[in-house]
């Protein structure tokens, strides 16, 4: 294809590898900052890898390998996520293979790995991440495909790119009554996907609450570190698809690589800020009752299926085909 | 061309053969011989399928074999498609039969069940070849009948046995009275009883005639293919079967009511108005939701593969229904490519069922034990029956790697593209299929983490999963070609070349080349995608290769791998039995689709004599019955249970009574000829 679109994958993939620690940082660094404490530093999540890394690998005994071979797995889909979606350039190398029903089923097959690690470990809290995050995931996929068909409406394709070119295209489109409503059930779905408040809190390890965290009670030493870093990576190019969709101002449509440097300075922007919004909102939010969750994801499907049949009925430039 | 009667007529011989060795052989080498034959008469039908698939056709005609009718025969690529899949699961289901048997004079291994399972295979093989309605039907009954003898073998073992094959037996004859009343009705309307007189006759037969002939014969097939609400006799039939039965059953037999469907709906009437697609679709859907729930709750490994049956089943006719929606607006190109989606399925859900059944019945004949709760820990003394089941459950959770994700991800482009077909009808049913195919792919995902990560990892909780063993060697064989299919398919569907066109252009729709070379893709008008399952599987390792080597880098000056105890909150090491159950497992969906499936939940609170305050004992029960089936099915069966008891009051013992009843009977018999003649 063209050296711009290799440069543009090297540099999105080494953007979030290096930027999703960071990423998280941030965000706790927000939070920290707003309720008032001093925070770690944005740094933090890199030295807690570092340090986990070197730190010797410990295999709980009777888990096999399935609690073994989760933590690569789940970073691996991430980086192939990473690759895949367009974060700063539509003209890449793997453009028609970046279908998103495909991403969407990358990100679950990261979900089940750690759910059956967390199953392996056969102790209750191992069960009890797994069910709930199954029951989550499993309530989840409705509305995220349906967002993904709202989406494809307009561009008469499931495939990113295509989708993306045509936004950066057609602001209007963002802003119809069908791009806004399928913005608002993808934002609820990734919060959901992310494991983020008001699904699961990440900072918590009480019985009651905890969903991913515990399933990944038995990880220790480097494979921590993959868990951690898989969690950040996904939580990473989650926003980053968000912000690929509904912002995709300065994403490089051509093979320009001053283009490709200046959309890469703005996904990076617009990911932090996106990060930093949810951090502040987070503040301001309590964790959902497990059970109540449903009631949220449903009204977050509900929009999803306004966002379907209004940009059938209210058709709009591009919506009726 | 003289490939396809030559493979039938071997079949045939073989599956007769067959029959007769189960009959006279002696027990010690029973089982091998007939392992043997009926696996040549898989691969000789799977042959003759594969040469249909090619281009082949082949008709036939043979007068003297069945009186008044005859009997006709008619291959094309669509009866090549089920004929390919039937073949190669039976071949591969009786390697494995042949080593399940091996050792035990009962159950599978007996006489009767050796006789009847080869003409069990011949039968599947041979419906789909059938091309007149005597002749189908014919060979429809003896695959009901075959299969209906095959469910109790295991009566000796079980008493819940006999349930199953009376509801088995009653609902497929159910289905049979259907079929029958619609294919007389169309027969008789079209003038011939060949289908290719039907196919020339349905146009000139009334709108009303039409709908009925196919309402009656959708109905029909749809109970053969398990959908809601006529699927109560396989959530019973499939886990008290044989497991290489229910192998056949799950993964062949249920197939042909699709194909039932496909060929009387798009072959024979030739597509029809937009009401029979959205009953199709309104089956199918509620299929896919309600039986992956119901397979949520179950804690029967096999009743949980057999509900999970019944959802892959309708999304397959939900796929069908699509394509006839999309026919009836005249879009040929889409509802070819929504048929190709569906098809496919039914190639995968074949595939990677009989694996997860043959897997299920290994660790039944290991532990001695199908419920979840009971098992665990069979990673350890099973590791290659774990290895195949998990390649089995990829398959059915529609995930990437997994064969079953192609199909959904074609059956998904095929109704997000719909849209391009005009009318309120598709902007309303096809956001709503979409739902459905997400939802229930998205609790799939959790029926078979649950099915695997309970009922094989972590610890024992019973001494039958403590004291498993792998299975003998022909079982394993057995599930490795299976398991070789799995991968193929998931890998490289372009394996099927043009068959799968052909099969769709056989049913009157043109092909559309979804699946070539490596990977998928769909080209219409003004719509492209594409998938590679192949570069997909590359990318993955690559990456878990690198993301390994740079864990051992980071860490390299710690190489050795500790062992450590499990977090135990310092109460001493946790037992088996605080792991999670399948029950557990499986209460927050309970408890989110509570309305739906209405669970029973007793708390029984016995206190101490002494004092009301002290508990002796307390009992939980909590059970999840099959809803539809309580409302549906129990009210018809206590009404026919009272008309009973009350026509007991005629029959009083009086020799009087009786003659009056005759006497009374024949005048007004001679009255009604008097008066009505």
């Amino acid at each position: 294809m063209n050296t711009v679109g290799y440069t543009a994958i090297v540099l999105q993939v080494g953007a979030v590898v290096a930027g999703a620690p960071l990423l998280t940082g941030l965000m706790r660094q927000t939070r920290a900052r707003l309720e008032g404490r001093a925070g770690a530093g944005v740094l933090q999540p890199w030295r807690d890898v570092r340090k986990l890394l070197r730190k010797e690998p410990i295999t709980p005994v009777g888990t096999g390998p399935a609690f073994r071979w989760a933590p690569p797995l789940l970073v691996a889909t991430s980086l192939v996520l990473a690759v895949l979606v367009p974060l700063i350039s539509t003209d890449t190398p793997v453009r028609g293979r970046a279908d998103l029903i495909v991403v969407v089923s990358l990100l679950a097959l990261g979900t089940l790995a750690l759910a059956l690690a967390g199953l392996d470990t056969g102790t209750a809290f191992g069960g009890m991440g797994a069910s709930r995050e199954m029951t989550i995931a499993a309530l989840v996929e409705p509305t995220i495909l349906m967002a993904v068909f709202a989406l494809s409406i307009p561009a008469g394709s499931t495939n990113l790119p295509v989708i993306v070119a045509g936004a950066a295209d057609q602001p209007a489109r963002l802003t119809s009554p069908a791009g806004l409503l399928a913005i608002a059930a993808l934002a609820v779905a990734v919060l959901a996907e992310s494991g983020r408040l008001p699904v699961d809190n990440p900072a918590t390890h009480l019985e009651l609450t905890m969903v991913h965290e515990a399933m990944t009670l038995e990880y220790a030493g480097p494979d921590l570190a993959l868990v951690e870093f898989g969690a950040h990576l996904r939580l990473t190019v989650l926003l980053g698809l968000l912000a690929s969709l509904f912002a995709p101002w300065g994403i490089a449509t051509g093979a320009s690589l001053a283009a490709v440097l200046l959309a890469l300075l703005l996904a990076v922007l617009k990911v932090a800020v996106l990060g930093m919004a949810l951090a502040a909102a987070e503040v301001f939010w309590a964790k959902l009752r497990l059970f109540r969750v449903p009631e949220l994801l449903a009204g977050s499907f509900l929009l999803a299926l306004l966002a379907v049949t209004a940009s059938y009925f209210l058709g709009g430039e591009g919506g009726q085909r | 061309m003289s490939l396809i009667p030559a493979a039938l007529a071997t079949a045939t011989g073989l599956g007769v053969a067959g029959a007769a060795a189960g009959l006279v052989l002696p027990q010690r080498v029973r089982g091998a011989v007939v392992g043997v034959l009926t696996a040549g008469v898989g691969v000789a039908g799977g042959a003759s399928g594969v040469a249909a698939l090619g281009g082949s056709r082949w008709s036939a005609e043979v007068p003297g074999l069945l009186p008044l009718a005859g009997t006709h025969f008619a291959v094309d690529a669509l009866s090549g498609l089920f004929m390919a899949v039937a073949g190669a699961v039976v071949a591969a289901v009786a390697v494995y039969g042949a080593g399940y048997v091996a050792g035990g004079a009962h159950g599978l291994g007996s006489r009767g069940a050796q006789a009847v399972l080869p003409l069990f295979a011949l039968s599947l093989l041979l419906v789909p070849a059938a091309a007149s309605v005597s002749t189908f039907l014919l060979l429809w009954e003896l695959m009901a009948l075959t299969s209906l003898l095959l469910v109790p073998a295991e009566h000796r073992a079980r008493p819940a046995v006999r349930e199953a094959a009376v509801w088995y037996a009653v609902m497929t004859h159910l289905g049979l009275v259907l079929l029958l009343v619609g294919f007389m009705v169309y027969a008789a309307q079209a003038g011939g009883e060949t289908f290719a007189a039907l196919r020339s006759g349905s146009g000139a037969m009334s709108p009303a005639v039409r709908g009925l002939v196919f309402v009656l014969t959708a109905v029909a097939f749809s109970s053969k293919a398990g959908l809601v609400p006529l699927h109560a006799w396989l959530p019973r039939a499939h886990p008290e079967a044989p497991s290489a039965v229910s192998a056949l059953m799950s993964a062949a037999m249920v197939n042909l009511g699709v194909y039932g469907l496909v060929r009387v709906g798009f072959d024979l009437l030739g597509g029809g108005p937009a009401w029979w697609w959205l009953l199709a679709m309104a089956m199918g859907g509620l299929s896919a939701v309600y039986g992956i729930l119901q397979a949520a709750m179950a804690s029967d490994l096999k009743r949980l593969l057999a509900y999970s049956t019944s959802e892959n089943m309708g999304l397959v006719v939900l796929g069908v229904g699509a394509a006839g929606l999309f026919d009836h607006a005249g879009n040929k190109a889409l509802a070819g490519l929504a048929l190709a989606a569906a098809l496919l399925h039914v190639v995968n859900h074949s595939a990677f069922k009989a694996l997860l059944f043959c897997a299920a019945g290994s660790v039944l004949r290991a532990t001695g034990e199908r419920n979840l709760d009971l098992l665990g820990g069979l990673r350890a003394r099973m590791p290659l029956t774990t290895g195949l089941f998990a390649l089995g459950a990829l398959g059915a959770v529609a995930l990437p790697p997994g064969n079953g994700f192609i199909s959904e991800w074609l059956l998904l482009q095929s109704m997000i593209h719909g849209l391009a077909v005009p009318g309120v009808t598709t902007a309303i049913v096809l956001p709503v299929a979409v739902a459905v195919i997400a939802l229930s792919s998205g609790l799939a995902a959790a029926v078979f983490v649950k099915a695997l990560g309970v009922g094989f990892f972590a610890r024992p909780r019973a001494e039958g999963a403590a004291a498993a063993r792998e299975s003998p060697l022909l079982m394993l064989a057995g599930m490795g070609l299976l398991a070789a299919l799995c991968a193929a398919l998931a890998l490289v569907p372009g394996l099927l070349g043009d068959g799968l066109d052909r099969a769709v252009e056989a049913a009157g729709r043109p092909g559309t080349r979804p699946v070539s070379g490596g990977g998928l893709q769909v080209r219409l008008d003004e719509v492209s995608a594409v998938f590679s399952p192949l570069w997909v599987v590359a990318t993955l390792t690559v990456t878990l290769g690198a993301v390994t080597a740079t864990v051992r880098w980071a860490g390299r000056r710690r190489q050795r791998r500790t062992r450590a105890r499990l977090w135990d909150c310092g109460g001493g090491a946790p037992t088996p039995r605080m792991a999670y159950t399948a029950t557990s497992f499986a209460e927050p969906l309970q408890r989110v689709f509570d309305d739906v499936l209405a669970p029973e939940q007793d708390v029984d609170v016995t206190p101490m004599r002494e004092s009301a305050y002290l508990v002796e004992r307390v009992k939980f029960r909590n059970r999840v019955p099959d809803r539809i089936e309580h409302r549906l099915y129990r009210p018809v069966l206590d009404f026919l249970a009272a008309a009973g008891q009350s026509a007991r009051r005629l029959a009083g013992g009086s020799v009087h009574a009786y003659l009056g009843y005759g006497f009374f009977g024949l005048v007004t018999l001679l009255v009604v000829l008097v008066v009505g003649w």
